[in-house]
């Protein structure tokens, strides 16, 4: 016996959680199906080590939109933003930076390099803000119909939006999502060390290097978010992006949404052109009115819809769809507290972030192995004592590091990841020892998911951690595909909600919530 | 120069910050790190410890002391078995409030209380002519707060001879930590899991050590006075001298409160018999009290309201609770009446809300309804939306567990 759905959500990654919220919220009856034993996709927290929580994949949170915040009433639900806020960066020959939340002492702490440049820090603050403030308007609205005639709307609204930002700010902003993270920076700083670490969010999760024109689009992605009404923090959400995902779930169910784990989704069921519910892999069928698919394309489009029917431009697209990942993840399980060569014993730099082998030239380095099929031994790792952050990580006295690490390609000329993971987890280890003597000995467990890993845990089609490349190709009017970049597929009752749609990845819930939107007044016409 | 505690020696050096604070007279650190960010969090999610040691203590010893607090404050100490804890106010002969603060019952003929400010003479002349002595032993102890969900664990460390899986809430044991005989009440005013440490204080030193050493790995932090302003806001707890004015410092009749104003009505107990006040709040209990204390919150949609007038995002974070009252209205902005004040206020960085105490007329203070709390954008008054909501504002579960 099959309940009838006003909608079912393939895929509990936070993206379809907040679909889910939002049209549970609405009065809507709704299921949500997912692949895996437990919600959250790419945002999940697990014990592998016993005593031991780890980040899996995500762990940090900044891009979240306070709209999903408070119209889901996370708070109630158990959403907690701890601090996370200092930054430790790490050069090879010894050199170190460190940024922490006091203006001076970091003023102070660049101006060891460069008094220019910790002058300079202040104006490139600003000015980021300005853009962030500008572009914010993108994160709450769908990609505009380019029809004008068909919806002049959109398009009045966004000339309206644009016509009133300052233009310096426009031109830094056209700057920013052209040239590449080193060019943009080089215009305000001269401290290798101090571009490099800037640098660092203009590579996150993606395949370029720092000299790579658009990986100041990357840079601008994540500086998209803010927390409490300030642009570009970082936080460490409690248990984890698990927490996260865990607050979404309970706030789904409290307004009335079904979560289904371990209910993996094989097929649509279609009648020609209409949607009109999913097959499980169990062979099980459920009927919806509205079916939406918080999946990369090629998942939503090639593997659930199948080809038939389907537009052939959308097809051809979807196949040439970039998201081959390049970013692995390395979780340690720690007996003890890790010193650092650079700021020995204890200390606030414990409970914020490090970067490891920072430099341009390095990261240049480590991309151009990268691309030609391998990954390099001394490693550029974001790293984190999450456990510093919240104890309730790990078992007391004890620690759990999260090494975000890049330049680890998903196509590999020589051997597969299968391979080669414990290799890539010896080289994260052997780096780390360069920086924090005695990690070797306090490791007692450790958690390797390469790009191929990404892929096969949650259908992350490549591994790319976004659900597809973050370049300019791919990104509002051309995501997921030009000509089909709103939330409505050209099948009848389909939709998209995950990160592959506008304004696509990391952790902020924008997809999902602008889908259900989507939904919603779709719903009323 | 204000005087160390007990626990200078330690507290000083972790002090990075140098942010210090007068408190009755004593250094007391505002915040130990140079942002406050990580010693709130400490307290609502690890654990935090504040050294409290400047606040006044005496102990009531005799046959009468049962019945000369009894008769002193406004519950009925009578109830207040060995090894429990009352929170009450008491007050003058007009039933309006003198003064607040806990008792602790040690023995049957031996209680102490704690105060904020100094209760010796005034004790004294509650008990004038009784068998009673009263001591202030505020100098011979030091004590500690150890508040939030892993203060249990930590204590659990410490000592061995004390249950504390048993030891509830508003009840005291004494404990043995390092051969240190230390009084362990369940008290704080985080409105958290806490425990409040009481020692003599020549151990103060010892007992720090030992609390730092094994709290380390639970997520520990000293915290400051700057945070504490900020949780007891969020747990409901008034503050003397902010949120009330003690008859003693009132230099006009409208600055005095009665309990039943204060939201405290559940701290008066007019069966039990005699006490100072009770008439004057037995007929304003008849009455209906001219005005009841609540909580206010301006939700983040409201705020992000008020900003975008001026194209900011709320600027509302990183700042703690400001003890500046402004007005709260009813009638929005054309036609306005003023209907009360608010006294503490902060954005909460738990809660995302921003959230205040108040005092209004009683025939506004109904719980669920809007009012317009006057808040300052860019240097423009204007007026957000807040409810009434009920108190505190946060009420965790292992509060009590
Ligand atoms: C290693 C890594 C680190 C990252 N770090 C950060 C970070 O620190 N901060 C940040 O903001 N972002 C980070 N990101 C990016 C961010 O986590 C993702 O962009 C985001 O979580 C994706 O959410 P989503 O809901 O769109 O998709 P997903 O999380 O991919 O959700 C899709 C869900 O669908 C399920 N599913 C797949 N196939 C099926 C099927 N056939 N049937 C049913 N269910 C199915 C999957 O199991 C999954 O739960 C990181 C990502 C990775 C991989």
């Amino acid at each position: 016996m099959n309940k009838k759905y006003d909608a079912i959500i393939i895929g509990a990654g936070h993206n379809g959680l907040t679909c889910a919220g939002y049209l549970a919220k609405a009065g809507k009856k709704v299921l949500v199906l997912e692949k895996r034993y437990l919600v959250g996709g790419a945002t999940v927290s697990e014990e592998i080590v016993p005593g031991f929580k780890f980040a899996t994949f995500s762990y940090l949170v900044s891009l979240l939109r306070s709209e999903v915040i408070h119209d889901l009433e996370l708070v109630k639900h158990g959403l907690r933003m701890l601090p996370f806020e200092t930054t430790l960066d790490l050069a090879v020959n010894g050199d170190s930076l460190y940024r922490e939340p006091d203006h001076y002492r970091t003023y102070r702490a660049i101006a060891r390099y460069s008094k220019r440049d910790a002058e300079a820090y202040d104006d490139y603050k600003l000015m980021m803000r300005h853009v962030i403030h500008a572009v914010r308007y993108l994160m709450h609205h769908a990609p505009p119909n380019m029809d004008f005639d068909a919806n002049p709307q959109a398009l009045i609204d966004l000339a309206k939006h644009v016509g009133t930002v300052d233009k310096e700010v426009l031109y830094t902003l056209i700057q920013l999502l052209t040239i590449s993270a080193d060019d943009f920076l080089s215009q305000w700083f001269e401290t290798d060390i101090l571009k490099a670490g800037l640098a660092t969010s203009g590579m996150i999760g993606s395949m370029v290097s720092p000299k790579s024109p658009g990986s100041g689009l990357v840079l601008l992605a994540m500086y998209m978010g803010e927390i409490d009404g300030v642009y570009r923090t970082w936080r460490f959400a409690k248990g984890g992006t698990g927490g996260v995902a865990n607050a979404l779930a309970q706030a789904a169910r409290s307004f009335g949404a079904e979560i289904r784990t371990n209910a993996p989704v094989a097929q649509l069921m279609r009648h020609g052109d209409e949607v009109r519910g999913v097959v499980l892999e169990s062979g099980e069928e459920i009927t919806a009115d509205v079916i939406v698919s918080s999946l990369t394309p090629q998942m939503t489009y090639l593997k659930l819809a199948g080809e038939e029917g389907l537009p052939s431009d959308l097809v051809q697209q979807v196949k040439r769809w970039n998201s081959f990942g390049s970013a692995s993840k390395i979780n340690l399980a720690l007996d003890g507290v890790p010193d650092f060569k650079a700021m020995p014993g204890y200390g606030m730099h414990l409970a914020g972030g490090f970067n490891t082998n920072v430099s341009i030239d390095s990261f240049e380095r480590l991309y151009d192995t990268a691309k030609y099929g391998d990954f390099e031994r001394h490693l550029f790792i974001d790293g984190g004592l999450i456990s510093f952050a919240d104890p309730d990580m790990a078992p007391p006295g004890k620690h759990v590091m999260t090494c975000f690490v890049m330049y680890t390609p998903y196509h590999l000329r020589q051997g597969t990841w299968d391979e080669r993971r414990e290799e890539l987890g010896d080289a994260v280890v052997d780096t780390l020892e360069h920086y924090i003597p005695n990690i070797r000995q306090l490791i007692v467990g450790r958690q390797i998911s390469t790009p191929l890993d990404i892929e096969r845990l949650i259908n992350m089609s490549g591994g790319n951690i976004f659900q597809g490349e973050l370049r300019l190709s791919q990104m509002f009017l051309m995501r997921p595909a030009a000509g089909y970049s709103g939330y409505q597929t050209p099948l009848h009752n389909y939709y998209i909600c995950g990160s592959s749609a506008h304004p696509s990845g990391g952790i902020s819930g924008a997809p999902g919530r602008l889908a259900a939107l989507q939904i919603l007044a779709d719903g009323k016409k | 120069m204000p005087l160390p505690t007990p626990f200078h020696t330690r507290t000083a050096p972790l002090c990075e910050s140098h942010s210090w604070r007068d408190w009755s007279g004593y250094l007391s650190p505002s915040m130990y790190e140079l942002s406050f960010e990580r010693e709130y969090w400490a307290i609502r999610n690890a654990a935090g410890v504040i050294d409290i040691s400047p606040l006044f203590k005496y102990d009531i010893i005799g046959p009468d002391a049962e019945a000369m607090l009894n008769r002193t404050v406004t519950r009925d100490m009578r109830r207040c078995r060995v090894g429990q804890v009352f929170y009450t106010p008491w007050c003058d002969e007009t039933g309006d409030m003198r003064h607040d603060g806990n008792i602790i019952r040690i023995a049957a003929d031996h209680f102490r209380v704690t105060t904020a400010d100094p209760m010796l003479r005034w004790f004294e002349d509650c008990g004038y002519g009784m068998d009673v002595t009263i001591t202030d032993v505020s100098t011979r102890y030091a004590a500690l707060a150890l508040q939030g969900p892993n203060s249990r664990a930590i204590l659990k460390q410490l000592t061995a001879n004390l249950d504390l899986d048993t030891l509830r809430y508003f009840r005291m044991g004494m404990g043995i930590i390092n051969e240190i005989e230390v009084m362990i009440t369940r008290t704080g005013f985080t409105g958290d899991l806490g425990y409040e440490l009481w020692v003599e204080a020549q151990h103060a030193e010892a007992l720090w050590d030992r609390l730092m050493r094994v709290g380390r790995a639970y997520g520990l932090l000293p915290f400051g006075l700057t945070v504490l302003d900020m949780v007891r806001v969020e747990a409901g707890l008034l503050l003397i001298e902010v949120d009330y004015i003690a008859t003693n410092h009132a230099v006009i009749d409208g600055q005095k409160s009665n309990p039943l104003e204060a939201g405290l009505d559940w701290a008066v107990n007019f069966d039990k018999g005699e006490f100072i006040g009770r008439k004057p709040l037995l007929a304003d209990q008849e009455r209906g009290p001219e005005w009841r204390l609540v909580g206010l919150e301006v939700d983040w949609a409201e705020l992000e309201r008020l900003w975008a007038a001026v194209d900011l995002r709320p600027k509302v974070v990183y700042r703690t609770t400001s003890r500046e009252s402004v007005p709260v209205y009813r009638g929005g902005t054309n036609g306005r009446l003023q209907i009360g004040q608010a006294t503490s206020h902060l954005f909460s960085p738990l809660l995302k809300k921003y959230i205040a105490l108040a005092t209004l007329k009683t025939p506004d203070a109904t719980l669920g309804s809007e009012v317009d709390l006057e808040m300052t954008v860019e240097y423009s008054r204007v007026l957000a939306k807040a409810k009434i909501v009920q108190l505190p504002f946060f009420n965790p579960a292992r509060k009590r567990e």
